[in-house]
């Protein structure tokens, strides 16, 4: 029993030993911020010793075996102090993406989202086209990737036979498994080829008196780009597909089939049923699903890149190049020359991290909102 | 030929149970599989107008199966089988002709474990069927959901809070409610698989109540499963009694429990198994 409370005792105080000795390592290397953070840690895990020893002395009122209760002390040190890393990780990022735009956060301000000039030369930095390049695929791949993974879901979750399930949901994961890369190449070389010799003419010619179909130039007859912002958001819808569709399947497929059987006994069809049970209670769900999606498009780099023309320019036509924040971090860090410019693609990564954060953070607020009433309820 | 031949043989026990009333849901010869296990086989009885109907038997005697073979719901399992009729009124909701949302529709259903809509208010809840069949008049939904609410005696308890979720409710509640909902479409019987098994006893008390005020005051049709003996004994007129699949004994209530014919059925009754 003593002999159990000394080795704890002996582990904590090699933790302390251990944590202090980064301290100092952080102070010879003069790194101010990971000094501060490693000495939240430390005091986290200070209390966390504090809690365990003071319930080593301490009586237990809990007639539980005191091995258990040792090794779940031990258990819980180690679980808080791995997860006091997200925190800290956190803290760390924020704080690089913040200090490093600093430079041009002060040199252009707001003005820094709302022009358009991304100039080396002159050190003039604006990435209006860059960020609503980003908006714009994005919401391109929603309109087009959340009706049909929805339905791929409902599909996979609902109506598809018993045999062809697991089969097509092992392409459904198989097919978010891809790597960005391929998806770029294959949109380059076969999907906007098509896209843009036999598909976007006829769209321009029939729908071209709207502003978004129109032509991408002033040519006559019209001459068709073979990279552009609606080829991206269209590689983009089919790379967002799978991710929700597979997550949106087991929403749907965690729906109680007393749900259904309610929809179905007040004289509910296949698809009434669906709507009214099952997709009504597994909204939080395939809402999560959606929000991920955005994720993926939003921060998606490679696929982009390589379709989207890489210009920067943002026209009211979809159908012309443009340019992602992403894409052009990726294009240009290798070439950033002088501490302004390394400072602009810093605060292009901190605006797409801002934007992502946000679209969490309304997820968030959305699913909270269904699952309150659902979680106020004493479902039996 | 041959399935007229079955069926005189299902008659003969027939005549001396419901003799004499009319039948509104008359089962026969009904077999119905899971796979290749056969759940139910070859039951015949019927189930009277405007009478509670109780199905009794231990676990895994069929009689849920059963049930849910009465509005249809059984063929909903992937790989389940029907085989027999179920006349509505004479003729049979296995009809390849007719749609088996409408037979739902006819024939409701109330189910073990409340199962409200979570997303939906408690109003909502309640006229959920209606709105399938294309009511769309908000007046006409308020007046539907505050009869069935009235006729469950949950009116007075939730008339303030018709905006909540249905799943806000306590069990006893929620259960009443799935009952008004299963109401408000105005079905002509009314199953109900074990409705009180997930209840305490002050709830199931007043499911029992309402299940006999439904049959009194609104001439309801009911069928109803039960594991309780004394709850088929407190509110069915005629009870049927199923042992591994097959249908044991069916006669008036009184007769199951004070002088059966089947000596299996007196052997249950009176608790020496199940």
């Amino acid at each position: 029993m003593s002999g159990n409370a000394s080795i704890v005792r002996l582990s904590i105080i090699a933790a302390i030993l251990l944590l202090a000795g980064l301290l100092v390592l952080f102070v010879l290397a003069s790194a101010p911020l990971y000094f501060a953070l490693t000495s939240v840690g430390l005091v986290l895990f200070l209390y966390v010793c504090y809690r365990i020893i003071a319930q080593l002395g301490g009586q237990r009122t809990v007639a539980a075996p005191r091995r258990s209760s040792l090794g779940d002390l031990v258990f819980m040190c180690i679980v808080v102090v791995i997860a006091s890393a997200i925190p800290i990780l956190s803290l760390i990022y924020f704080y690089e993406l913040i200090s490093g735009s600093l430079p041009t956060i002060l040199a252009f301000g707001f003005s820094f989202v709302t022009t358009s000039v991304f100039d080396s030369i002159n050190n003039v930095y604006g990435v209006y086209p860059e960020l609503m390049g980003s908006l714009v695929t994005t919401a391109i791949a929603l309109l087009i990737g959340v009706p049909v993974s929805i339905g791929v879901a409902v599909f996979l979750s609902e109506v598809s036979p018993g045999r062809i399930r697991p089969i097509l949901s092992f392409l459904v994961e198989m097919l978010a498994a891809v790597p960005s890369v391929v998806y770029g190449i294959w949109g380059l070389f076969i999907l906007a080829p098509f896209l843009t010799h036999d598909v976007y003419p006829n769209v321009e010619h029939y729908l071209g008196f709207i502003p978004i179909f129109s032509c991408p130039d002033t040519f006559k007859p019209c001459y068709f780009y073979t990279t552009d912002v609606m080829s991206a958001g269209i590689i983009l819808s089919i790379m967002m597909i799978p991710i929700i569709a597979a997550i949106s399947r087991d929403a749907l497929q965690s729906v109680p089939d007393s749900q259904r059987e309610a929809a179905y006994a007040l004289g509910a069809t296949k698809s009434e049923a669906v709507n009214m049970s099952v997709l009504s209670y597994a909204r939080p769900g395939v809402i999560a699903a959606v929000f991920l999606g955005f994720a993926r498009a939003y921060g998606e780099t490679m696929a982009v890149t390589f379709l989207i023309g890489n210009a920067t320019v943002f026209t009211a036509s979809l159908f012309s190049p443009g340019y992602t924040l992403a894409a052009i971090i990726a294009n240009q860090f290798t070439e950033a020359t002088g501490p302004l410019n390394t400072s602009a693609l810093i605060e292009a990564g901190l605006l797409l991290l801002a934007v992502s954060f946000a679209a969490s953070f309304l997820g968030r607020l959305i699913i909270r909102k269904f699952v309150k009433s659902r979680e106020a309820s004493s479902l039996i | 030929m041959l399935e007229s031949t079955s069926q005189v043989g299902a008659e003969a026990p027939r005549a001396n149970s419901g003799a004499g009333q009319g039948v509104k849901l008359d089962v026969v010869d009904l077999t119905a599989w899971y796979g290749k296990k056969q759940a139910i086989s070859n039951v015949s009885f019927p189930i009277v107008d405007n009478e509670v109907t109780a199905i009794i038997g231990p676990s895994g005697c069929g009689k849920s199966t059963l049930i849910r073979c009465l509005n249809r719901m059984h063929e909903l399992i992937p790989g389940s089988k029907v085989e027999g009729k179920v006349l509505l009124d004479g003729s049979d909701i296995y009809n390849s002709n007719l749609n088996p949302a409408d037979i739902r529709r006819r024939i409701g259903m109330v189910f073990q474990k409340p199962n409200p809509f979570p997303n939906m208010s408690i109003r909502d809840n309640v006229v959920a069927g209606l709105k399938l069949n294309g009511v769309r008049d908000k007046k006409k939904l308020d007046e539907v959901a505050q009869r069935c609410l009235r006729q469950v005696h949950l009116w007075d308890e939730v008339k303030d809070e018709l905006k909540k979720s249905g799943a806000s409710l306590s069990g006893g509640q929620q259960q009443r409610l799935c009952i008004a909902r299963a109401l408000a479409v105005d079905p002509e019987v009314m199953l109900m698989d074990e409705p009180c098994s997930a209840l305490d006893p002050t709830a199931t008390a007043k499911i029992e109540e309402l299940i006999i005020s439904l049959k009194r005051e609104l001439h309801y049709t009911i069928a109803i499963v039960t594991h309780n003996m004394q709850q088929a004994a407190r509110v069915a007129d005629r009870t049927a009694f199923m042992y591994l699949g097959k249908l044991i004994e069916f006669d008036e209530t009184v007769k199951i429990f004070e002088n059966p014919r089947e000596q299996l059925t007196e052997r249950y009754v009176t608790g020496k198994f199940g």
